[in-house]
Order: structure tokens, then C-alpha cells, then sequence
């Protein structure tokens, strides 16, 4: 056993030994002289060295030479800017500079085999990549979205591709207005964004799930769009409300008028959280924009709305008078429970809008306000109840008071027959 | 009717020795002085203990202790028992009522120097039953088996576990294991039904024989003069029960009108809810503890702090053998002080725990 700990403790002296000796050499064999040159410069010459530091490329062991060419072991800059040196791809390269080795499978399997191999091909498919093809050298390139030396990768919270950074990103060109000029596009899309229900999920909730821009115009083939692909969009994360708009009688029409579905009636980039004011027939409602009164849909829209009046007016009732039960003291954990069911009813009611059939849509009211009844008679009955604890009390506390005024009478009349001595 | 009552007095005197008593009784007397006011906190106790022992009972009959169903037989007490809601908020409420009686009652005794001989065991078997109504109250807190009620517990038995040596085994004991599990409930259920109401009739029986057979101690330095002697029956009991009248009224207000809360079912996987603490009556120990440095010079600032309690009460439990001064029947004003400390420190580190969470 003694033994056998000597042979560790010699095993270890050599190995630190060895470390102690090799290291000046080791770190001399990976001596990189384009790091060693740009290090010494100022500005946007050191700024590479300075960004490549936290570069995903980095941390899979790629340097300056795997992109840009040369040989870094020379420490002459003339000998290191060798034959194989690329130097700066121009803007209307970079593409396929990147593609040398993103669109190779077999050299990408070695470092994340999950990531895809097609962003090129993509590319070249996309509004920028159509673009840059006609040699609008203004349109964006991979470095636009992923940056140039500090790339990081889209599960970075700091990566420009994170969810939360992809609007602003996006917005750097887009909402600039004399960059966007030429191109006769609008330039609010990141201002409505900032107002949608989408955004309010992604930055207030921290929801990494809620759509930003690549979710409906995709990423590296970027496109807007088409009237007729919008609901698609939609339907990727909204399938139910699509479903049933596909069945209902508007889907006809609105492919005949080529009206995009979805956003006629709930915006693009400006998707505010829908309201029950949407329906109906009042001012803000979205029905009357197509429907004129005294028509049949409109009066279904009038009854609809009314419908939903009436459910939420109970759900609130039966809501209120829970919490005053509460606040009362009256266990009321039951009836509360119960009114969950109501206002899932209401959600599953809310949905059905989209099928735009009344029938369905009374039948789910119907039944929540069912529940709804159900909840307002408990939380009568609880009001009841401390009504009935209260008057109790009172009926106790008399009693007790007339008990305690008759006990210090006695009191007094015993102390007057026999004093303390 | 009167024949009848006479008949069966005459029946229960002859084996119970019922005239004797109420002789003793009337024969009793009670000093009456201007600080006899502090007498009725005794009494006050009592009648607090009866009302836990009624309503405990009546919620054994719906109170399930398993960490499954015990929970929602809370429920069930408040929401679907007649008087359910009633009973239970007693019970918590007269529970916390009755440990600040029995502060108040101790301090009171303190101050007093009622511990003085002959009466050193009556103030030993009063210390005993705090420790006693304190381990009620701990061991009825997770009985609900909510959030707050695990959380606190859990805060409390790492408390003891922490001590040095024996910590881990008294908290296994505690607990049933190495954490609050399904074999906790059950063994709280057990101390709080069984043992600790065994030993509250051994020491309170001895506590209230102690002082019915040596009378209330009169404070130190009153002048003769000014201490009168009352009939212990009726007048002392019919005063005594004035004061119940109102405890009872004051219960049911706050009953009705503060009912005491379920909370949320107990999760041990979800984490601590910011603010835990435990009941108020430990929290001038649990604010201590939080704020007592990591170490003092060599020693953990926590264990430090809890030797420091347990020493401390040991030193109260055995005032009456270190004040010479009462014994001899002189004033101890060095005593009084430190009592008043102790009493200062006490009010300032649960006031602090309240008003400052974050401590």
C-alpha cells in the first residue's frame, strides 16, 4: 500500500515536472503572429482580435487562418500574408465565404451535427440574398445578422440572434428611415412589434417561445409574406383558431377577395392583445369594417357580442362575490376552483369565435354560464354565511356582556357584605 | 327537586369528600393589592387550556394526520362542518392567546419574586409548561401541513439539527428521519394528542395543587397595610371568571371576523416563499439567530446562539435558587433589571422580525 502511494507521489512529481518545462515551448508552437500583430494596433484593426475573444469559432478551436487564410506562424507579416491569405471577403462574397464551411456537412458534422448545412442555398432565396444577386450590396449579408468577430451562437442571450435581441436587430435596418428609403418599404414594423401582444410575452414574460421576426418571415430565407401565406404564419402556433376559421364561411370569401386572413382582423407587426371590444357591432369592433347593418352577420355579430356581455358580466359577478367572502373569512376555495371552469369555458368560447357559427359559440357560453350561475349561488351563500357569523357574534358577545354586567354586580354586592380585611 | 339535589350532594360528599373541599375553599383567602391585577393571568391560562382541550377534541373528529388528507380535512373543517370554521379559529386563535398569557403570567410572577420559597417548584412546574405550550404550538403548526406551517418547520427542526453532537439525533427524532416527510405528520400528530397533553395534566395538576395549597405570594416591600385578604370562593372565582367572559368575547371577535387561514397545500419540492418565519412566539430566537454573525471568535455564531437559549433558560428556570436576595425577602433590583432586559429584548426582536423582514 506504501508502495504504491511513493508511485503516485513520483508519477505526480514528474508530470508537474513536465508541465514546468514544456509549457514555454508548447505555448511558442502556438504562437499566432496575426493575433500577436493586431494586438499591438489600434481601432477597428484590434477590434477583431478584441471581439473574436468570446467568438463561438473560438470556442470550437478555430482561429484567424480557418476564415481568412495565411500562414500565423510566420512572425513576418510578409511571409504570414502568404498565398493562402484571403484578407476581407467584400460584402457581396461573404455569403459564400461563410458557406465554405457552413454548407459542409461532413466538415460541420465535427463541430454541431444538429446545425444546418442549407443557409446559403436559403440565402439566395431570400428578399437579401435577391438583392445582393443584383448587386445591392446594401441588402444583408451574414455578418449584418451574426456579426463579424464576436459571432455567438443563437442560444446566447447576448447573441444578436437570441430571441429577445432579433427585433432590434432586424430593426437596425429596418426602421432606418433613409436606409430604407430606396426601397419603398415601411419602416414601423419594430415600433408596432414594441406594442404587440407577441412582444409583451417576449419582454415582459421572458417567453423565448413568442414569435419575433424570423419566426414569420424565416431567417436565412428571409421573405415577406405572401396574402395568401399569412395565415400559414399564424396557423404555425395559432392551429385551433385557425382550424376552425378554415371551416368557416369567411375562408371562402376572403381567398375570393384575397383578404389575408388572420390580419384583417388582428394586424401584422401591431398585434395588440385581442379584446372582446373586437366583437360586435360597437366602435371598435372589427366586424363592421366589412359588415353594414341590418345585414344577417351583423346581427350575428350583435347577438355574439351580447352573448359574451352577458357570460363575462356573470363570470365577474360570481368573481366578486367570491372575493367578498373572502375578505369576509368564509372558506370559499371550492367555489373559486369551480370558476375556473367557467372562465375556461369563456377562453374555449373566445376561440370559437373564429369559426363564427353562433350555435357553437352559445353552446360553450351556455354551458360556462352554467358554472357561472352555480358560483354566484355559493358565493350568496357565503355572504350568508358571514352575515349569519356576524349576527352570532353579536348575539354571543350581548349575551357574554349581560353575563359579565350581572357577574360584577354580584361581585360588588359580595364585597359589600363581607369587605377584604 | 331540592330533596333531589340534597339526596345526591349528600351521595358524592360521602365518597368524594365534597364538603371539605368547598370548606377549604371558602376558608381560602387571596391577597388583594393594587398589583393584584396579575393574579387573574393564572386563572386566565386555565380557562384558555380548557378551551384548547374542547375544541382539540372536536377537531379530532373530522382532522386527518397524513400528509395526503390532512390538508383537505382543513378544508373540509372550514368549508363544509357546521361551526367548522368556528372551532378550528378557536383553537389557533386561543393557541397563540394562551402563550402570551403565559408569558404574561411568568413575567408577572417574575417581577413579583413570586418564586420565592417556599413556592420554587411552582415557578420550576410554570417554566415546564411553557416549554410544554411552546412544543404545542410548534408541534399543532404543521398539523395543517400548508406551505407556511412546512416551510417553518422545516426552518425550526434545521434549528436543532445545527446543535453539536446531538443535533441530528433530535432532529431525526423529531421529524422521523432525516427531513419532514410522511413519518413527520403522523409524529406530530402524536406529540401534540398524546404526549404533550400526558405531561399538561402531570404539571399543570401539580402546578395548580402547588399553588392552591400555598396560596398567591405577596409582592416584596408592600406595606401590610396595604394588602387585604379575599374569600378565594366566591370572590376571587367570580372575578376570575370576569375576565374569562371577556377572553371568550375577544375570541369571538377575532373568530369571526379574522378566521384563521388553510394557506396553500404543503409542496417539500417547491421552493422556501420569501418572508418564512416561524410563529410569532419563537421569533425573537429565530431574528437572533439571523442576525448573530457566521462565527464569534472560534465558535458558530448560530450554535453559539442556541447554547446561549438553552443556558439562558436553564438560568430562568432556576431564578428562584440564584435571587438570595427574594429568598430572604429583601428586593432584588439587580434581578428586576436583568428580568426587564431579557422582557426588552424579547419585545425588540419580535417587533424587528415584523417590521424589518429582511433583517
Amino acid at each position: 500500500m506504501k508502495e504504491l502511494k511513493n508511485r503516485e507521489n513520483i508519477f505526480r512529481f514528474i508530470l508537474i515536472t513536465a508541465i514546468f518545462l514544456f509549457y514555454p515551448a508548447l505555448s511558442l508552437a502556438q504562437s499566432n503572429s496575426c493575433i500577436d500583430c493586431h494586438k499591438e494596433l489600434e481601432d477597428e484593426l484590434l477590434a477583431p482580435v478584441e471581439s473574436f475573444e468570446r467568438d463561438i469559432h473560438r470556442q470550437f478551436g478555430l482561429s484567424c487562418t480557418d476564415c481568412h487564410g495565411g500562414n500565423p506562424a510566420e512572425e513576418d507579416i510578409d511571409l504570414a500574408k502568404d498565398e493562402s491569405f484571403k484578407g476581407i471577403p467584400k460584402r457581396f462574397q461573404t455569403p459564400e465565404f461563410c458557406a465554405r464551411c457552413h454548407s459542409d456537412s461532413s466538415y460541420m458534422r465535427r463541430f454541431n451535427p444538429s446545425l444546418r448545412v442549407d443557409q446559403e442555398e436559403m440565402y439566395w432565396t431570400s428578399e437579401h440574398g435577391n438583392l445582393l444577386k443584383k448587386g445591392d450590396t446594401k441588402a444583408a449579408v451574414c455578418t449584418d445578422c451574426h456579426n463579424t468577430h464576436g459571432i455567438q451562437a443563437a442560444t446566447h442571450p447576448k447573441s444578436w440572434t437570441f430571441p429577445w435581441n432579433i427585433p432590434q436587430m432586424c430593426g437596425r435596418c429596418h426602421s432606418d428611415k433613409s436606409y430604407m428609403e430606396e426601397y419603398k418599404i415601411s419602416t414601423s414594423q419594430w415600433d408596432d412589434y414594441k406594442e404587440s401582444v407577441h412582444a409583451q410575452a417576449l419582454f415582459e414574460k421572458k417567453d423565448l417561445s413568442a414569435p419575433v421576426c424570423n419566426d414569420c418571415h424565416g431567417n436565412h430565407g428571409a421573405i415577406p409574406p405572401e396574402v395568401t401565406s399569412i395565415a400559414y404564419v399564424c396557423h404555425q402556433c395559432h392551429p385551433s383558431a385557425a382550424d376552425l376559421f378554415s371551416q368557416s364561411p369567411h375562408k371562402t370569401v376572403f381567398d375570393e377577395l384575397e383578404i389575408s386572413e388572420c390580419e384583417a382582423c388582428h394586424g401584422k407587426h401591431k398585434i395588440v392583445p385581442p379584446t372582446d371590444d373586437m366583437l360586435g357591432t360597437g366602435e371598435k369592433a372589427v366586424c363592421i369594417q366589412c359588415h353594414e347593418p341590418d345585414t344577417k352577420p351583423y346581427q350575428i355579430a350583435f347577438r355574439i357580442k351580447e352573448k359574451f356581455d352577458g357570460f363575462i358580466k356573470k363570470i365577474e359577478t360570481a368573481d366578486n362575490l367570491l372575493e367578498q367572502a373572502d375578505r369576509e373569512g368564509v372558506e370559499v376555495s371550492e367555489p373559486k376552483f369551480r370558476l375556473t371552469e367557467a372562465n375556461t369555458a369563456l377562453i374555449f368560447a373566445r376561440n370559437l369565435i373564429h369559426s363564427f357559427s353562433l350555435e357553437e359559440i352559445e353552446g360553450k357560453v351556455e354551458e360556462g354560464e352554467k358554472v357561472a350561475d352555480e358560483v354566484i349561488q355559493a358565493g350568496e351563500a357565503a355572504l350568508r354565511e358571514a352575515k349569519f357569523r356576524k349576527s352570532g357574534l353579536i348575539v354571543a358577545t350581548c349575551f357574554i356582556f349581560l353575563l359579565a354586567v350581572a357577574l360584577f354586580l354580584k361581585i360588588k354586592l359580595i364585597e359589600k357584605k363581607t369587605p377584604a380585611k | 327537586m331540592k330533596n333531589f339535589i340534597k339526596t345526591a350532594f349528600t351521595y358524592l360528599d360521602a365518597r368524594f369528600l365534597l364538603s371539605d373541599i368547598a370548606q377549604f375553599a371558602k376558608k381560602k383567602k387571596v391577597p388583594e393589592h393594587k398589583h393584584s391585577f396579575w393574579y387573574y393571568f393564572g386563572g386566565i391560562c386555565l380557562f384558555l387550556f380548557i378551551i384548547q382541550v374542547i375544541t382539540g377534541i372536536l377537531l379530532l373528529l373530522y382532522y386527518s394526520p397524513s400528509i395526503d388528507s390532512a390538508y383537505e380535512s382543513i378544508h373540509t373543517i372550514m368549508g363544509k362542518v357546521k361551526f367548522g370554521w368556528l372551532i378550528r379559529s378557536v383553537h389557533s386563535w386561543t393557541a397563540n392567546i394562551l402563550v402570551g398569557a403565559i408569558f404574561i403570567h411568568m413575567f408577572s410572577s417574575f417581577f413579583m419574586k413570586a418564586y420565592r420559597p417556599p413556592r420554587e417548584l411552582t415557578w420550576i412546574s410554570g417554566f415546564f409548561l411553557l416549554l410544554i405550550f411552546l412544543a404545542f404550538g410548534f408541534s399543532g403548526y404543521l398539523l395543517p401541513w400548508n406551505e407556511l406551517a412546512f416551510f417553518a418547520t422545516r426552518v425550526g427542526t434545521d434549528i436543532a439539527g445545527t446543535l453539536p453532537v446531538i443535533g441530528k439525533s433530535i432532529e431525526a427524532f423529531i421529524l422521523g428521519g432525516p427531513e419532514i416527510s410522511g413519518a413527520t405528520l403522523p409524529r406530530f400528530f402524536w406529540f401534540h394528542v398524546a404526549i404533550l397533553p400526558l405531561f399538561t395534566v402531570i404539571i399543570m395538576g401539580a402546578h395548580i395543587i402547588l399553588v392552591q395549597t400555598l396560596g398567591m405570594s405577596k409582592p416584596i416591600g408592600l406595606p401590610e397595610k396595604e394588602i387585604k385578604e379575599v374569600p378565594f370562593f366566591p370572590n376571587f372565582i367570580l372575578k376570575d371568571s370576569l375576565g374569562w367572559m371577556i377572553i371568550l368575547a375577544l375570541i369571538g371577535v377575532l373568530c369571526v371576523f379574522f378566521p384563521w387561514e388553510i394557506g396553500q397545500k404543503a409542496d417539500a419540492f417547491a421552493a422556501t416563499p420569501l418572508g418564512i418565519k416561524p410563529e410569532w412566539y419563537f421569533t425573537f430566537m429565530f431574528t437572533t439567530l439571523k442576525i448573530m454573525p457566521s462565527h464569534v471568535l472560534f465558535a458558530e455564531g448560530e450554535i453559539l446562539a442556541i447554547l446561549g437559549f438553552m443556558v439562558g433558560g436553564l438560568l430562568w428556570m432556576l431564578i428562584p435558587f440564584l435571587d438570595r436576595n427574594a429568598a430572604k425577602e429583601k428586593k432584588s433590583p439587580v434581578i428586576s433589571l436583568i428580568g426587564f432586559i431579557i422582557l426588552l429584548y424579547i419585545i425588540i426582536m419580535t417587533a424587528l422580525t415584523y417590521l424589518h423582514p429582511r433583517l
